[in-house]
């Protein structure tokens, strides 16, 4: 694969382990901290007494944690089946047919990877609080797919080109119509390319920080980032509890990440190929 | 099925995609332009006022250290986890390292962190009593141990290294990904051209990394400009004005200060920096791009 395989050199592996070091001390020492008794003042690494897991329920119960993650797990189970549904549809017909207009299509949608939320965030407020969606979670779930929906088509566009076209042909011939053929031929073919987009899109509307911010001032509406930005600025003397809310904020996404990140990176970096 | 009613079988499958994304993405865009020309405070009757919302932040010294504090943030946010990943992910994807991968997926976990936990936790870090300043006075630099994030020179580098500290993994990983793919041949031919490690990497590594590096500067660039959710979580602009990036302004002024026509102009000198970036980078990648 390169110059000289299977050479080890102490170096690469010194700096590996230096910034897998770097990355692993503050999520350590962040563990760490949301273990340690529930009014300790740490101010460095310091191995707790022993494990105050009690921390985490009183994050959970006390301090509405328990709702926050609900919320978010609402919105982004919306969000995640409504991106898969409409990419899945539009990839198709962008990836396997031709009709008029298409380029500009998809152009529209390719602007729509890069326009950057804060500059749609202030009439999409103004109009979501004319239709009275504001403080709903469809005022969170609605523009979320939207913007998900341009990076999903393209992702999905990606995958369905690489479908070979003798494929659809044969099975056209033998009389199945389009949806059938994206339902039985092709879609059995496309679980890597969906696990992928479950996964990013999980991650970015479970992480979402502005949209929940602006359209969501009900304290029991709030998503889990929403929770624990308000609770760390109101409790920044909690300083144990906040550790334990910022761990179970983190954690679902870690743990997704985890499970699924051999396919994640790889399938990450086939359609940043295609691009 | 007849002609004309093939020609509408395409559409109809992209138009669930466009019932979301032109309602909740174009059309509010569309909207943006169209307010940056208004005074209005989103309740009483909007007026026109030309181009006066531009000159006004164009000509405001706040707006103007907004974009200079996101460009000071590109470099911590783009160029330092590109520079340092290169090197990573070369001499990693060299050794074959046991357990890299391991270590790899580790590096890009903060990838997956909320930035808001990822705000929370990191002000613990660098506060005045929190554990950087901890080791630094265990050491007996007690003098070098300040508050980072309130310091007026500090707290902007360091809302860059947090930012670095998030996006080096997935540069890592972009570009070991991509070195899989440069076909040994061309090694090979470097090899037997007598060239260096240096000229290696120059002539073959680098060419072949041309699309993840692209893909690296897009997303780490974009995150830098749009670093409002860790600037809001850590020190809300400050010290002073030290930190406050556009974003920010966007949100205080329309959803604070009711200004929301002077919001949506600053909303598109953003965009405009955005489209200009992301076109930047990828003509240049596939200018390089053998």
């Amino acid at each position: 694969m390169t110059a000289a395989p299977g050479t080890r050199t102490i170096g690469s592996v010194a700096i590996l382990l230096v910034f897998s070091a770097i990355t692993a001390l503050p999520i350590l020492g962040i563990v760490l901290l949301s273990l340690q008794p529930p009014d300790a003042m740490v101010s460095g690494f310091k191995w707790p007494d022993r494990l105050h897991f009690g921390n985490y329920a009183r994050a959970f119960e006390a301090a509405h944690f328990g709702s926050y993650l609900i919320s978010s797990l609402i919105v982004s189970s919306a969000v995640v089946a409504g991106t898969v549904v409409v990419s899945t549809l539009a990839g198709y017909a962008f990836g396997t047919m031709r009709f008029a207009g298409q380029n500009f299509l998809f152009y529209l949608l390719l602007a729509g990877l890069v326009i950057p939320f804060e500059a749609v965030i202030v009439p999409l407020y103004v109009e979501l609080r004319a239709a009275r969606l504001t403080n709903t979670w469809w005022s969170v779930i609605l523009p979320f797919i939207g913007v998900n929906a341009a990076f999903g088509t393209f992702w999905m566009r990606a995958y369905f080109r690489t479908v070979p076209r003798e494929l659809i042909e044969a099975a056209s011939l033998d009389g199945a119509g389009s949806l059938r053929i994206l339902w039985r031929v092709l879609l059995p073919g496309a679980r890597p390319a969906l696990l992928t987009l479950v996964v990013l899109v999980f991650m970015w509307s479970w992480n979402e920080f502005l949209l929940p911010l602006v359209m969501l001032s009900r304290e029991d509406l709030r998503t889990a980032p929403l929770g624990l930005a308000f609770f760390s600025g109101r409790y920044t003397t909690d300083l144990v509890g906040m550790a334990a809310a910022a761990v179970m904020v983190a954690l679902p996404v870690v743990a997704l990440f985890i499970a699924t990140h051999r396919r994640f990176v790889h399938g990450l970096w086939a359609g940043a190929v295609k691009q | 099925m007849s002609a004309g009613g093939r020609q509408v079988v395409p559409y109809l499958y992209v138009l669930p995609a466009f019932l979301f994304f032109a309602p909740f993405v174009l059309v509010p865009f569309a909207h943006t332009l169209g307010l940056s020309f208004h005074d209005w405070d989103g309740l009483t009757q909007a007026a026109f006022v030309g181009f006066y919302n531009y000159r006004e932040a164009l000509g405001s010294e706040l707006v103007r250290s907004a974009f200079a504090h996101a460009l000071v943030l590109i470099v911590f946010f783009g160029a330092l986890p590109v520079l340092l990943a290169l090197p990573l992910a070369v001499s990693s994807a060299r050794a074959k390292v046991r357990g890299g991968n391991a270590l790899r997926t580790l590096i890009i976990l903060p990838q997956a962190i909320s930035t808001v936990v990822v705000g929370v936790s990191w002000g613990w870090i660098l506060a005045l009593d929190g554990p950087i300043n901890a080791g630094l006075r265990a050491i007996g630099l007690d003098v070098a141990a300040i508050d980072w994030l309130g310091s007026f020179t500090w707290a902007l580098p360091s809302l860059g290294m947090i930012g670095a500290w998030t996006l080096l993994g997935l540069c890592v990983a972009l570009f070991f990904a991509g070195l899989q793919q440069i076909p040994a041949s061309l090694y090979d031919a470097a090899a037997v051209d007598g060239a260096g490690r240096w000229r290696e990497f120059l002539a073959v590594t680098l060419p072949g990394l041309a699309g993840p590096l692209a893909v690296a500067l897009t997303v780490t660039v974009i995150s830098a400009l749009r670093a409002f959710d860790l600037v809001f979580v850590t020190t809300r602009g400050g010290p002073g004005t030290e930190t406050v990036v556009p974003g920010l302004l966007i949100y205080r002024r329309a959803f604070e200060d009711g200004q929301l026509g002077s919001a949506a102009a600053i909303a598109v000198l953003l965009s405009v920096v955005v489209f200009a970036a992301a076109w930047l980078i990828n003509r240049i990648a596939d200018r390089r791009a053998t």
